[in-house]
């Protein structure tokens, strides 16, 4: 099977978030970059269809600056075989990253299923999975917790509110996006992590795959950092007179009960 | 004034309350408000849409429908926005609302800008804000090129409307083409719980690490059950296995802004902290003074909270009685 998995690289979730002078963004001086916690999953189960169906291939696409590479090499380390780069501006949105991953894909001989997370842990969108197979022209599955594998076709389980699931039947190629949950990815070995670092990234412009800043559909502009909040009340007492006053407060204060 | 298209969310029948605040929300702004609805048996639910101020309900209906299919949803959602031609295209950020929208984007080759916690209706357009690094930040949505602003908007973002009983939408029948699916939802598997989802619930109760165990989750439940409330954990809690993903509020979770977020026994990681911040009125019950979380709480209780939990849980019965 030709198995493919687009990836994000994200700011650690410990990140303290600063803003730039002028506000148009965030201060990228100590950022620790990471590969989007989402997309381990999506890579682990490329993978674990990998080892199930001798003589497949997982390829790993990241479309972003040249520092995505970092984290294309994180999923190399994991098992990927390949791994390609498409390279656009940091500012690309999700229909300009979309485009570029859709073009990447367009290239290859065959491709049989994709991977991405259900959504990354940076601007937390939850648009470029529908946005690459919309660009592409396959179906595609969100929030994936669970899947079957045919010949012609996937069965998914779909997460959805108050604990529910949807079962979703699609044909292939098909992307299906993942959930924590849908699997447990693995750690990199010590001779992954070594092979990965001498591997070929190949390297993709924009313009190599048909995307450019005319798919640029949104621009973020005038970001805030929260309001600080009050320092709120402590409610001093014995539990159970605190139990007492918190509940009085909730109910007649906040009016919230 | 706008030409507002709303695409309304029902499950089983049952309109979701975000739909109402999108409605109530164009319909308070004076825009011309048009709702999508799409389903199965689902007409007389038109009705209830009019209480909240809508003009037009254009509903859909087909056995394709009945349960949520994305290519279906899309296919009726882009014939019907180039027939309407409206300005502006809103649904909920819910797992149905953020599955179809960019699809559609897509079909109308326009940008989405996607979980806004704010909506300003401005001449034919909106302004809109988002979170970006799940709430560290938040950023404000410029439209790139002509065509419909679309959004999807965070549940409780906006607040429920009261209906009007004296108000009605005229209901019209919408086309549903949907050509050839290669997708089909076979089934909808219910959850065991009767709770809340934790990112639609007017309160949740959260626990965290200091619970120590699944089993004494027990008393966290306890008390959501009495105010009908969400139970949601901590990253560390799920990573214990005291509670499954979907419970997890946080950066690697859900994002939440209910009216009342009671935290037990959590510290407030930062990435903790990113997923409830924007919560109206914060409670913080936790043995250490120091801990985090009193940093954005507005009440705090430094108790044990084995002890203070199921005393709240009686205080609550108390003023529920009453």
């Amino acid at each position: 099977m030709n198995l493919y998995v687009c990836i994000k690289q994200v700011p650690d979730t410990e990140t303290k978030i600063k803003l730039n002078a002028d506000s148009s963004g965030i201060d990228p001086a100590g950022i620790k970059w990471i590969l989007s916690p989402y997309d381990e999953f999506a890579v682990e189960e490329a993978l674990r269809l990998k080892e199930k169906n001798a003589g497949s291939t997982v390829t790993v696409i990241s479309a972003g600056p040249t520092r995505v590479v970092e984290a294309i090499r994180t999923a190399l380390a994991m098992g990927c075989d390949n791994g390609i780069h498409v390279e656009i501006p940091e500012s690309a949105d999700n229909n300009f990253a979309a485009k570029a991953l859709a073009g990447a894909l367009k290239k290859e001989a065959k491709v049989d299923l994709v991977f991405t997370g259900k959504e990354a842990i940076d601007d937390g969108a939850a648009q470029t999975s529908q946005l690459i197979a919309e660009h592409f022209g396959m179906p595609c599955v969100t929030v994936v917790l669970g899947a079957e594998y045919g010949a012609t076709s996937v069965k998914c389980k779909r997460e959805v509110e108050g604990g529910a699931f949807e079962m979703v039947e699609t044909a292939l190629p098909a992307l299906l996006a993942a959930q924590k949950g849908l699997n447990e990815p693995r750690y990199a070995s010590l001779p992954n992590i070594m092979k990965a670092k001498k591997k070929e990234v190949k390297l993709l412009k924009a313009a190599d795959v048909g995307a450019s800043e005319a798919d640029q559909k949104i621009k973020y502009k005038n970001f805030q950092l929260p309001p600080p909040k009050q320092a709120g009340k402590k409610i001093a007492g014995e539990p159970a007179a605190q139990a007492k006053e918190l509940v009085r407060a909730l109910h007649e204060e906040a009016k919230v009960v | 004034m706008a030409k507002v298209l709303i695409v309304a969310e029902q499950r089983d029948g049952k309109l979701k309350k975000s739909t109402f605040e999108l409605v109530g929300a164009s319909a308070a702004a004076g825009n011309e408000t048009h709702v999508a609805l799409l389903g199965e048996g689902v007409d007389g639910l038109a009705k209830e849409i009019g209480q909240y101020g809508a003009n037009k309900v254009h509903v859909a209906q087909n056995a394709a429908l009945k349960l949520y299919n994305a290519e279906a949803y899309t296919a009726v959602l882009t014939d019907l926005a180039k027939s309407l031609s409206p300005d502006v295209i809103l649904a909920s950020h819910t797992p149905t609302g953020r599955d179809f929208m960019p699809r559609l984007a897509r079909r109308l080759d326009v940008g989405l800008a996607s979980d806004c916690v704010t909506l300003a209706f401005e001449g034919n357009s909106i302004k809109v804000r988002r979170p970006v690094y799940s709430g560290k930040a938040t950023a404000e949505v410029e439209f790139v090129g002509a065509g419909p602003r679309l959004a999807t908007i965070r549940a409780n973002a906006l607040g429920v409307p009261k209906p009007d009983a004296g108000k009605s939408a005229e209901s019209v029948t919408a086309t549903a083409n949907l050509g050839d699916l290669k997708t089909k939802t076979t089934d909808v598997v219910k959850g065991a719980s009767a709770r809340p989802d934790v990112t639609e619930a007017a309160i949740v109760v959260s626990g965290g690490r200091a619970l120590k165990s699944s089993d004494n989750f027990k008393i966290i439940e306890e008390l959501a059950d009495t105010l009908g409330a969400a139970v949601g954990a901590s990253r560390a809690a799920v990573d214990a296995g005291y509670r499954p993903h979907r419970d997890q509020v946080g950066q690697t979770g859900k994002v939440v802004s209910p009216a009342l977020y009671i935290a037990c026994g959590i510290s407030g990681a930062i990435q903790h902290l990113a997923g409830m911040r924007t919560s109206k009125t914060i409670v913080a019950i936790n043995t250490d003074p120091e801990a985090p979380i009193y940093q954005i709480a507005d009440y705090g209780i430094v108790s044990d909270l084995f002890t203070v939990v199921p005393l709240l849980t009686e205080e609550f019965k108390k003023i529920k009685e009453h």
